[in-house]
């Protein structure tokens, strides 16, 4: 075995066998499951709790108003965890002074007056604390809705005819090359899986280049390293380094790939049984606005096994539409090429500090691109074509999370070869800048480095 | 013929001249010491020697021939700043810098039983080196660093940290290499080790040779006609009878000998001396003082930083 591949073998080998590595290995794909579902759990768990909103309602002279004469009285519905309680005779700041002590989370003003309003008004809503976006929404349509029916009421036309104008709209969106057979969309599968393999490069990239970090400064500080350069050279032990610490990401990769696999194919066994009554647009939520009624479909129905199945079942046909192939293959390539460039500038880091702690100055530059590429990911879901996401899939430091978020919505070729040229080119360069910074920063004891140290170290 | 030599080797780490023209010839089979004060460039001219920092200026050969690269491969190199992997467990760690340094695993297997064996410490193959304490650890990277039988040893500061115990083990091998055909250099404050070990040394004080030499050639050349004699008898008559051609330079008692330290003419030989002292005192002992490293090394090296004084 040559140099560089024992090097490679003893770091693969060190690290594959730490308890650490099989407990994440296996923890890994729950921890995943955990955080993509938990958001919504929590949400619900959130909702669960229910409030009660107090209505004061005013006739147009601005006069308290009874039971009777109430206008708005259940204008709106009570949802799962909220209940309108609508107050007989109340004055508004009789209310307000005994809220405080009183059982209700809001209370809701609403004067006569808003039967005759224009184009836009407002209402008034008194919070002990504030109301969720859910809320607002379903507060301000619903009296939006009552408000539209009784001017039409009030022009003569009839309850039925009024009914039979409310048409709700799902956008069913179809790529054009689909059209002669309307092939059912896949958008939301395909952000879920751009979202799922941008992040976990990100993450992969941290995680593995923190460690590429701390072994080369744990190498420095046990003043091995000297031993070692006796022997091969610095570039091998740097590589050697770098290579068998992406071989540990890759192997967490293909172990998280299988075990996610199997867990997918059991749950697959377990649901899809039950019939498949039909495909629903909503298997993932697209937006915020529709995701406040989505959980209460899905946890309000019995049925909540069939509602699985049937969201499962869509996302496998879903899935087939994608090219899994490209989208795993990028993802190693991405994987690798920003792991190899990130992690070459760790290991530069570590060689040039003396403990941990000193990390940090050098850090900044690294984390801010990282974590740009993040947001910039999150944001091509919007508009995966758009001209931000194109140029941040170009950039090598920005492109192996970007990309990510955009292959599985067809990337023209052209832009995908130079994204991976760019990428290329920039972790060689990477390589080559971080080597010269290792040769000199690992034999340098007990001086602290500044950026103008480092650059003289780059041009010796 | 040398089996090392390094010429003219120049050092500069930005402004600072490190290393200025420094030349050492090592011949085959001997322990060649390389001296100076802290700081003086020992460390960096032992890592340009194992290619780890390359020099600006000057030449390295090895058995005649310009070194290359691969030629580290028949360097065995005990750094003074050691360590190990601390959660590497002790034989794993040796087979692999074993094997790092070029041998194949099964010889590498068979040389660190005998070692281990020999030294006593087969008993750490399994544990891991956090669980051994430093001197242990110094052992180990020892059997390392001899393994694969290097024909040329370089070690730095080989002897700091070990007990005198192991410190005398040490110093055992360390012969016994030299016995085996190994030629050593070594660097080290330690004169005791010195006189001890070195056939030859080079002085580096600021980055310059200011002494090299067989050991023995340099004590003999920094001699300075001092004798010490002992004797019982009246001191203020042995010191009479020497006083003209010799001077005293120290006198001193023990129970009952007194013991005189003179520094004599040049043309006055041992004969002559006892010869005056006879008639007036027993003598008990007669010696001539000759210089030890550490005398001649504080010498030298304050001379030349006395004499860069003025410049600066």
């Amino acid at each position: 075995m040559n140099k560089i591949g024992l090097i490679i073998w003893r770091e693969y080998l060190t690290r594959v066998r730490k308890k650490s590595f099989i407990i994440m290995t296996f923890l890994g794909p729950v921890l995943f499951a955990a955080l993509i579902v938990l958001p919504g759990w929590l949400a619900q768990v959130e909702d669960n709790e229910v409030k009660e909103i107090a209505v004061v309602e005013y006739d147009a002279a601005g006069g308290p108003v009874p039971d009777s004469l109430q206008f708005f009285r259940n204008v709106i519905p009570d949802k799962e965890n909220i209940k309108f309680i609508y107050l007989h005779n109340a004055v508004l700041p009789d209310v307000l002074k005994a809220f405080e002590a009183s059982q209700y989370d809001g209370v809701l003003f609403l004067p006569q007056t808003l039967i005759s309003a224009g184009r836009e008004t407002s209402v008034e809503f008194y919070y002990r604390k504030p109301p969720s976006l859910g809320m607002e929404i379903h507060i301000a349509k619903s009296i939006e809705k009552f408000l539209f029916s009784n001017k039409l009421i009030t022009k003569n036309i009839p309850s039925d005819i009024i009914q039979s104008l409310e048409t709700k709209i799902n956008l069913n969106r179809i790529n054009w090359k689909n059209w002669p057979n309307k092939q059912e969309d896949a958008t939301d599968v395909k952000r879920g899986l751009g979202y799922v393999g941008g992040f976990l490069i990100y993450i992969f990239i941290f995680m593995f280049g923190a460690q590429v970090m701390r072994g080369v400064l744990e190498e420095k500080t046990n003043r091995i390293v000297e031993v070692i350069v006796s022997s091969v050279s610095p570039f091998q032990l740097m590589m050697g380094k770098i290579i068998g610490i992406g071989l540990i990401g890759l192997t967490q990769f293909v172990a998280w790939l299988i075990l996610t696999l199997g867990i997918s194919s059991f749950a697959q066994q377990v649901f899809l049984p039950a019939p498949a009554v039909q495909i629903t647009q909503q298997a993932v939520p697209t937006d915020i606005m529709s995701s406040d009624d989505t959980p209460a479909q899905t946890t309000s129905s019995p049925a909540g096994k069939e509602q699985a199945a049937v969201m499962l079942n869509g996302i496998m046909r879903q899935l087939g539409q994608i090219n899994i192939v490209l989208v795993i293959g990028a993802f190693l390539f991405y994987f690798l090429g920003g792991y190899v460039l990130y992690g070459s500038l760790f290991a530069a880091i570590g060689a040039a500090v003396d403990n941990e702690t000193d990390t940090q100055q050098f850090m900044l530059p690294i984390t801010i691109p990282l974590i740009l590429g993040l947001f910039v990911m999150i944001n091509s879901f919007i508009n995966p074509s758009g001209k931000l996401a194109i140029w941040f899939s170009l950039i090598p430091l920005t492109s192996p999370i970007v990309m990510m978020a955009r292959i599985p919505f067809e990337v023209p070729v052209e832009q995908l070869l130079a994204s991976a040229a760019l990428l290329i080119l920039t972790f060689l360069g990477t390589t080559w800048l971080a080597a010269k910074i290792y040769r000199t920063g690992i034999l340098m004891y007990g001086k602290k480095v500044t950026y103008r140290e480092l650059w003289k170290w780059i041009r010796y | 013929m040398y089996l090392f030599s390094a010429r003219n080797i120049v050092k500069r780490y930005s402004d600072n001249l490190v290393l200025d023209r420094v030349t050492i010839n090592v011949p085959e089979g001997i322990i060649y010491g390389l001296l100076g004060p802290n700081g003086a460039g020992k460390t960096t001219f032992l890592r340009i020697i194992n290619q780890i920092t390359a020099p600006d200026e000057g030449e390295l050969f090895l058995s005649g021939r310009v070194f290359v690269p691969k030629d580290v491969a028949t360097i065995g190199y005990l750094p003074e700043e050691r360590g190990l992997y601390k959660k590497m467990k002790v034989g794993e760690q040796a087979l692999y810098l074993a094997r790092l340094k070029g041998m194949s695993k099964a010889d590498a297997m068979s040389k660190l039983k005998y070692w281990f064996t020999k030294f006593e410490i087969q008993a750490w193959w399994n544990k891991k080196v956090e669980e051994l304490s430093k001197g242990m650890q110094q052992k180990v990277q020892f059997v390392i660093t001899i393994l694969h039988q290097p024909k040329l040893l370089i070690f730095d500061e080989p002897f700091s940290g070990f007990d005198p115990i192991n410190a005398a083990l040490l110093k055992n091998e360390v012969l016994e290499l030299r016995k085996n055909g190994s030629t050593i250099i070594f660097s080290t404050h330690d004169m005791g080790s010195v006189e001890e070990l070195c056939d030859n040394i080079t002085l580096i004080n600021k980055g310059r040779t200011i002494l090299e030499g067989a050991v023995h050639d340099i004590k003999i050349e920094h001699k300075s006609n001092m004798y010490e004699i002992g004797f019982t008898g009246d001191p203020a008559a042995v010191v009479e009878r020497l006083n003209g051609s010799c001077q005293v330079v120290d006198q001193h008692d023990e129970i009952t000998v007194h013991y005189v330290k003179i520094r004599a003419d040049k043309s006055l030989s041992g004969n002559d001396m006892l010869s005056r002292v006879l008639p007036v005192a027993s003598i008990t002992s007669f010696n001539e003082i000759i210089p030890t490293m550490n005398e001649i090394f504080i010498k030298v090296v304050e001379a030349q930083n006395q004499q860069q004084t003025p410049e600066l």
